[in-house]
């Protein structure tokens, strides 16, 4: 009991910034590499996801509710933009029979 | 006394300008009646107020009193020291002013919703008129320079926008771009006197000038004290909106707009503005020596005598009118010009009603006429329009200087005024110079005198060809010859009154001699009303004698010139002054062709602007612009787009990458390498101590937190401190050490040493003895 409320405390707010930058990275690479309209979005999810655990985080070290009443706010906009994004990708879709991202390339030069 | 009292003078401007907005907007959706109501009665209600305000003025408040109105809270324009505030004041010189321009304004409305009754364009005309109409108000009650200066360009674009009223035809439309272009000239000299003015005193308010004497009579340049400058240049200005040589070019031709517009703003109030703004600056134009009033009578005198004799051969009404009211202008500039500023003024008043009822009266004939406005073309119309007749015949008489009528009284007090004055010359002028003083006030006498008998002469020659004798135009025209309606009657008899009153209220001093006290009082009411709170006494002759005997003078001229007019035209055209006119056919062409001045003026400056102009197209714009700039500039961004359009691939990922690795950039310059990147150090020995100044770069002082370690053993010796000066530190022994200088920035907690602060250049070490 008392080695585990050792381990717990342990936990400190870096391993949650590490937590958010992995997540953040893996946000990242999804966005830059998949070619899949859907998992780019989960990917865009993952990386608000990651701001919003930094934020926690900060909020819970430093006794500030801010954070986490800001967290709150990017959890709205996350789903208004999954809402938006994924209207987006069924008329693409409807449109093109395809959701490949290298083939949406209408606007360029 | 001097007394000011707050009075809500922004009506009397606010109304004309609101019922100028009304017509302007919405004129074209309203019926004639509507638009004319509106026109007369913003302008009667502006008439009103400023009635009611004089009257204050007269009976509450003192000789030096003023009704004053501040326009903004606070200051109006701000740059700088230049600190100005707007405001209006009604003092005794601007009430005359005003209540000539209300009333007679109100008179001119009436007449023209009779005169442009067939007019298409109804509600622009009186929208226009209006705006005139409050325009020039602002210019009479604005209480400084610049508010004046406001309602001066304000009547000059009016001016501009209904001499070209007719704009269809090309000749109405040169005529007011030429008005326009002329009096930019003389604005230009107004506003360049204006800033002058406020170098040399630092204030622009009218009132305020008369306490920095001292400033004006410094010398300034070539010997001339700023006053004369000033004075100069505001003159150009008063020269370019009064049509006075060598700018009085534009206002023959700005008869070209409808005829109640000449009446109200080329004869009665607009023309006036420089009379009146000499008058109200006089302060200016007073300081000894006298060569700016020698500059403004001179230039006056001439005007009025090149004016009245061009004014004799012309055959067109209006023009004749015309040049007879730049004449008149004249007589007034000698008034202002030689002290006689009550004179002045008093001819301006006196000159509204009579020149305002003869180009009412003009337009009356010329209404019945169909538009003709050649006089030899008329003929014998006085039995047709009977009030036309007799209230141009008590205008005339007005005009000519019979007594009693308003012409007798003010031209008397200006020709006295010119006569008896005296200038003075600065004390370096030479004895000629001297001797030259002496007479001019005779000489300017002479002059105008000479411009008097042309104006008897010139007026009633008008008179005889027009109403007298047997019509020479086509039967056809000779149909239609009728008077016209009341509305424009009327007004042609109020003028007419005033023509033959307005005089009784300025009579010279020796005649209401003996008179009992209260008539001698209303006789000179003018003078009284005037000096000494407002402008200085006129100068007077100092004999009784010579001042009957200029009067009598001036009376036998003015007779001399109708005598003469009724032998050649009473009747028609007589046989001999057919043959005059071929007798001195080289005169008579000079004079009809007014001196070939258009000719010269366009001859060096409208031709080589010209020539310049179309230089500079052919070679400026259509070789260098069309064919250059419009080639090479469209190159230059293709060659560029061409480039740069390849970074729009269209392919998301690509922006996501350029996305995210800027704003990583973006962090890291601003966070980790800009704040370090500017770190300087330097270091100074003084023995052993050793003085660390970090202040030498760009990071601004208090942004970064530094600690510096003075001997390389990884303990700080000073601790967060902020500031990059004044680090001092003695060392024990001699020896190498090795500084290392630690700044965190506490905005983004970043910690850097001074080995690497990005190129930063802070010594590393230092060598003791």
């Amino acid at each position: 009991m008392d080695q585990l409320a050792v381990s717990v405390t342990s936990i400190g707010l870096s391993h949650f910034l590490v937590l958010g930058v992995i997540m953040l990275g893996i946000g990242v690479v999804g966005v830059f590499l998949r070619r899949n309209v859907l998992i780019t979005l989960m990917s865009i999810e993952l990386m608000l996801n990651a701001g919003n655990l930094t934020l926690l985080a900060f909020a819970r070290a430093q006794h500030d509710m801010r954070g986490q009443a800001l967290a709150f706010l990017v959890i709205a906009v996350a789903a208004a933009e999954a809402a938006i994004g994924l209207a987006i990708v069924v008329g693409v879709f409807r449109n093109r029979r395809n959701t490949d991202l290298d083939d949406l390339n209408l606007l360029r030069y | 006394m001097s007394v000011t009292e707050s009075f809500p003078l922004y009506l009397i401007v606010l109304l004309p300008f609101l019922g100028a907005a009304l017509n302007l907007l919405f004129g074209r959706r309203m019926s004639n009646g509507l638009v004319s109501l509106i026109a007369c009665g913003s302008v009667a209600g502006a008439a009103l107020v400023a009635t009611k305000a004089v009257w204050i003025l007269a009976h509450d408040l003192g000789v030096k009193g003023a009704l004053t109105d501040q326009l903004f809270k606070g200051d109006w324009i701000t740059a700088g020291d230049l600190h100005i505030a707007a405001g209006l004041a009604l003092d005794r010189l601007s009430a005359i002013m005003v209540l000539v321009v209300t009333w007679i304004a109100l008179l001119i409305h009436i007449y023209a919703t009779g005169y442009m009754e067939h007019e298409a364009d109804y509600s622009r005309f009186f929208g226009y008129l209006n705006l005139f109409t409050g325009s020039m108000l602002i210019l009479i009650l604005g209480d400084s320079f610049p508010v004046t200066f406001v309602g001066w360009e304000g009547v000059g674009l009016c001016s501009y926008l209904l001499i070209g009223f007719w704009y269809s035809e090309d000749k109405n439309a040169t005529a007011g771009r030429k008005a326009f272009i002329v009096n930019r000239i003389g604005d230009f000299g107004f506003l360049l006197g204006m800033c002058l003015l406020y170098t040399a005193i630092g204030t622009l308010k009218y009132s305020e000038l008369s306490s920095h004497l001292m400033q004006l009579r410094m010398p300034l340049w070539q010997g001339w004290p700023t006053a004369y400058w000033v004075a100069l240049l505001i003159f150009v200005g008063c020269a370019g909106k009064s049509a006075q040589i060598p700018l009085y070019v534009w206002l023959p031709d700005a008869m070209a707009g409808p005829t109640p517009v000449s009446a109200l703003i080329h004869a009665a109030t607009m023309v006036t503005a420089g009379v009146y703004v000499v008058a109200r600056t006089h302060v200016i134009f007073d300081i000894t020596p006298s060569a700016a009033q020698m500059t403004v009578a001179g230039i006056g005198a001439v005007t009025a005598l090149m004016a009245a004799t061009i004014g004799i051969v012309q055959k067109d009404f209006k023009r004749v009118l015309a040049y007879s009211t730049v004449s008149q202008l004249g007589f007034m500039f000698v008034g202002v010009g030689t002290g006689a500023y009550v004179a002045g003024i008093f001819h301006l008043m006196t000159h509204a009603f009579f020149k305002a009822g003869l180009f009412l009266g003009a337009g009356s004939v010329m209404h019945a006429m169909g538009g003709e406005g050649d006089i030899t073309k008329m003929g014998g119309l006085g039995k047709h329009m009977p009030i036309t007749r007799w209230t141009f015949f008590v205008y005339c008489l007005a005009i000519a200087g019979i007594v009693p009528f308003a012409g007798f009284f003010s031209k008397d007090a200006i020709l006295a005024g010119a006569f008896a004055s005296h200038f003075e010359m600065a004390p370096t002028a030479s004895a000629f110079q001297q001797h030259m003083i002496e007479w001019y006030p005779k000489l300017l006498w002479g002059i105008l005198a000479l411009a008097a008998l042309c104006t008897a002469f010139y007026m009633w020659r008008l008179y005889f060809t027009v109403f007298t004798g047997r019509f020479r135009g086509t039967p056809e025209q000779e149909h239609h010859l009728h008077e016209s309606p009341s509305e424009m009657t009327i007004p042609l008899i109020v003028l007419a009154a005033g023509a033959l009153l307005a005089g009784l209220i300025g009579v010279p001093e020796i005649m209401v001699h003996g008179l009992p006290e209260s008539v001698e009082h209303v006789l000179t009411f003018f003078n009284s009303w005037l000096v000494p709170s407002v402008l200085p006494a006129s100068p007077e002759p100092h004999e009784h004698a010579v001042e009957w005997g200029l009067m009598a003078a001036a009376t036998l001229i003015s007779l001399g010139g109708i005598g003469l007019a009724a032998a050649l035209y009473r009747g028609g055209i007589s046989r001999t002054a057919e043959s005059a006119k071929e007798k001195l056919k080289p005169v008579y062409n000079l004079l009809f062709n007014k001196y070939y001045v258009d000719e010269f003026y366009d001859l060096i400056i409208v031709r080589p602007l010209r020539v310049l102009a179309k230089v500079l197209w052919k070679a400026a714009d259509a070789v260098v612009v069309d064919g250059g700039l419009t080639k090479v500039g469209p190159a230059i961004v293709g060659f560029v787009a061409g480039l740069t359009r390849r970074i729009q691939s269209g392919d998301v990922q690509r922006y996501l990458v350029a996305v995210v690795v800027g704003t990583a950039g973006i962090l890291f310059v601003s966070t980790y390498w800009l704040p370090y990147a500017g770190v300087q150090g330097e270091v100074a020995k003084q023995g052993r101590k050793v003085t660390l100044d970090l202040s030498r770069g760009r990071v601004p002082d208090g942004r970064l937190v530094y600690q510096i370690d003075w001997d390389g053993d990884g303990k700080y010796e000073i601790v967060n401190t902020r500031f990059t000066k004044g680090h001092v530190h003695e060392y024990q022994n001699p020896g190498t050490y090795k500084i290392v200088v630690e700044a965190r920035d506490p905005q983004w907690g970043v910690v850097k040493h001074s080995n690497d602060f990005f190129g930063a250049r802070v010594p590393m070490t230092v060598t003791v003895e």
